[in-house]
């Protein structure tokens, strides 16, 4: 694994082995003294060009962990706002000496161009790219639910994760669908037609318009945040009426099965697509995927830079 | 005199092989004309065409030459250099230039340029509407009576939207035989638009370019056609179901004429997987379903000819993410080989169909009485076509000024030997001679 762009770009192998390492890490910085050697002198520049304070923290605390040097580069205040392209930007951070560049972008298919352009030599994490993949988000879901499902330890096969929201421009619910596919599970988006992509039918997932319909059946219920850019374009006609239909309300709180669980990337509209009831009920594992995501994202950069947990404890 | 020579053993469409005479720009014989025990003395100069295949000049109806304004991605001679090279001897220069060609003035200086570089004749298309803004027409009538004598009017890059300004265009240029061709893309379905819309764009998360849009308009504006009696051109048909709104149009008899490029016509939107900017193109590049119909609907005739949509752009503009790249690709050079592929190589059309449709159509709408036909008394456009060869493209060896070709590294069959213009040899194998009209 040189790069981690896509989903589609791992096999079954490499998704276990990335959640099997991460569950190492955890264990092993779970006590007083969080840090590992593994990739001091290692640099690894967070390359953001869109806003996004959990996502950057979160390779940041993960890339500190591992000991790596971390330049944080974002798009506002800098010359990308006086024009510079994207080459430009990320060969000037590579002759700074970055091994590793950690790019979050607005443009679905940004990361792709970084890694396969030839413009630069670094090994490139997606961190999310447009409406396309935010892969290591799918991942530290999958962590969430195997941990929760613990009789689902080698795969998902058997559970029925259900995903509400914005399909059409998620890139959490892309890089989810082909991750849980891949882990065996059954998959059902639910959306409003208009919040769907014509071509959703080529995914291998279930469909549906009514939230009601299948969330009795759901182990996972993962909420999809509604930006709120969306509001004005009809893609509903008010927030009123996309909570009702859409939201994962009191009422529809209750209809859960015991052991099922909620999931939301984050940062949450409370009211709009979740809640507060739903949000901050026992089912809730949203700071579990936070936590999660560090362990996820470490055990990322830890493979790519071509550490090994064996090597390290030796 | 250059432009008098005799051309010995050509092989015409049907096979036959024959000579040819041209004096003073002009084909004055076509026969058996080598034998004459006195050619020798009588031709100060004998090309010989090795028995490959005459054809009549190539004639493009949509070709971008970035002159006045962008003149980083093109000029009007470097865009003639590269229409020599692919075997045109008629380029159709459009509107959206800076400023944009919307006054006798500025397609006068086009019409100028065209005749400095002498290659080819470079034929400007005029504006429909004032800076190509959709807002009010632009004086169509001055810029057909100019001396660069427009007669196609196009707001290109921009589809002409409004209906009631559709509507006058249409009828307006009846007064001078002008034609509207429509750049057919409803701007409310295509907002942010990046690729075709569909199982590649969903999985890719690029926003969706559907073919709904193309296809509202192109139903619109042919009933308007047919409501004011007008003659409508359909630029670049990109769509399956804009290919059965043509053909049933014509089955009414309504006076409509549909173009497609030689990329729509070999590639499919899979091209987008791995965001390389260069397949980035307006219309999108659609399903291989829409290939197919498209190469049918211009087997048929449905689809009148093959235009190359040449739109040069510099390596900035497309070396970035895709959705800040540029729309747009090289045709020229590569478009006869492209066909070829895409229609001759599969069996789908004649080499005759192939003139037609690249020549003889386009010169016939555009009103091009030099070019399209190789006859006794018809100017001496024409090309030599080796139709055995294979080529690999490459984009660094191209005469267009950039080099953003989709067929970079591509094997493509046939290849245009020699390109000859007002019987001028301005193009031979491979090079520009050098020569030029004056």
């Amino acid at each position: 694994m040189k790069n981690l762009l896509s989903i589609d770009d791992l096999q079954l192998d490499d998704v276990l082995n990335i959640l099997n390492t991460a569950k190492e890490l955890a264990k092993v910085t779970s006590g007083p003294v969080k840090k590992l050697p593994t990739l001091r002198g290692r640099t690894v520049v967070n390359l953001f060009f869109e806003d996004s304070t959990r996502t950057r923290l979160s390779f940041e605390s993960a890339a500190k962990r591992l000991s790596a040097d971390v330049i944080n580069f974002s798009a506002k205040g800098s010359s990308v706002s006086k024009g510079e392209s994207l080459k430009d930007t990320a060969q000037t951070l590579e002759a700074m000496g970055a091994d590793l560049m950690i790019v979050r972008h607005h443009a679905s298919g940004a990361a792709h161009l970084l890694a396969n352009s030839g413009w630069i030599k670094a090994t490139v994490v997606n961190a999310g790219d447009g409406t396309h993949e935010h892969p290591s988000q799918a991942l530290l879901d999958a962590y969430t639910i195997r941990e929760h499902f613990p009789d689902h330890h080698e795969n998902l096969a058997g559970l029925h994760i259900v995903i509400v929201g914005d399909i059409l421009h998620s890139r959490v619910a892309r890089s989810n669908a082909l991750l849980l596919k891949k882990l065996g599970a059954k998959v059902t988006m639910v959306a409003p037609a208009t919040l769907m992509p014509l071509g959703i039918h080529s995914w291998g997932v279930h469909t549906s318009h009514t939230f009601d319909e299948v969330i009795e059946q759901a182990d996972v219920v993962m909420m999809l945040r509604v930006q709120s850019e969306r509001m004005s374009d009809s893609y509903f006609p008010s927030e009123r009426e996309y909570a009702r239909d859409y939201g994962l309300t009191l009422a529809r709180l209750a209809m859960m099965k015991p052991d099922a669980i909620i999931m939301h990337p984050g940062p949450m509209n409370r009211g709009l697509e979740i809640s507060g009831a739903a949000a901050d009920s026992p089912r809730s594992v949203v700071l579990e995927q936070v936590k999660n995501g560090v362990s996820v994202r470490m055990a990322i950069l830890y493979l790519l830079l071509g550490g090994s947990i064996e090597g390290d404890r030796s | 005199m250059k432009n008098s020579f005799l051309l010995k053993e050509a092989r015409l469409s049907d096979g036959a092989i024959t000579d040819l005479e041209v004096r003073n720009g002009q084909i004055v014989a076509i026969g058996n004309l080598a034998d004459a025990a006195d050619v020798a003395g009588k031709h100060e100069v004998i090309y010989d065409a090795k028995k490959n295949l005459l054809l009549p000049g190539l004639v493009d109806l949509h070709t971008h030459l970035r002159q006045p304004g962008k003149e980083g991605a093109e000029t009007v001679l470097t865009g003639s250099m590269a229409a020599v090279r692919g075997g045109y001897t008629a380029v159709s220069a459009m509107a959206n230039t800076s400023p944009v060609a919307d006054s006798a003035g500025v397609v006068e200086q086009v019409a100028r340029l065209g005749r400095e570089a002498g290659l080819c004749d470079v034929f400007p298309i005029g504006a429909i509407t004032q800076g190509l803004e959709g807002k009010a027409l632009a004086e169509l009538s001055a810029m057909a009576q100019s001396q660069a004598q427009v007669r196609i009017f196009s707001d290109d890059g921009n589809c002409l939207s409004d209906p009631l300004l559709m509507r006058r265009a249409l009828e307006y240029v009846k007064a001078f035989g002008g034609v509207i061709a429509q750049h057919a893309q409803e701007p409310r379905l295509t907002q942010g638009a990046q690729m075709n819309e569909g199982v590649t764009s969903s999985v890719l998360g690029l926003t969706g370019w559907p073919a709904v849009a193309e296809e509202s308009i192109i139903a619109r504006d042919i009933l308007l056609a047919h409501h004011v009696q007008s003659r409508l051109h359909i630029c670049h048909l990109t769509t399956k179901g804009g290919v059965e709104l043509v053909r049933w149009a014509k089955s009414q008899g309504i006076n409509v004429t549909a173009e497609v490029t030689p990329h729509h016509l070999l590639l499919t939107d899979e091209s987008a997987i791995g965001y390389d900017a260069t397949f980035k193109v307006n219309p999108p590049l659609r399903t291989n379903d829409d290939v197919q119909a498209l190469r049918d609907g211009l087997a048929d005739g449905t689809i009148d000819i093959v235009a190359t949509d040449h739109a040069p752009h510099p390596a900035e503009a497309k070396e970035c993410e895709w959705n800040a790249a540029a729309f747009g690709m090289l045709g020229l050079e590569t478009a006869l080989s492209a066909v070829v592929e895409a229609m001759i190589s599969t069996k789908k059309m004649s080499w005759s169909t192939l003139a037609e449709r690249m020549s003889s159509a386009p010169a016939k709408i555009g009103g091009y009485v030099e070019h399209g036909a190789i006859g006794v008394g018809s100017t001496a456009n024409f090309i030599l076509v080796d139709t055995e060869a294979t080529w690999t493209v490459d984009r660094t060896k191209v005469a267009s000024k950039s080099q953003n070709t989709p067929f970079h590294s591509r094997s493509l069959p046939a290849r245009v030997l020699s390109t000859y213009y007002k019987g001028i040899l301005v193009h031979n194998d491979g090079q520009l001679t050098g020569n030029k009209y004056e």
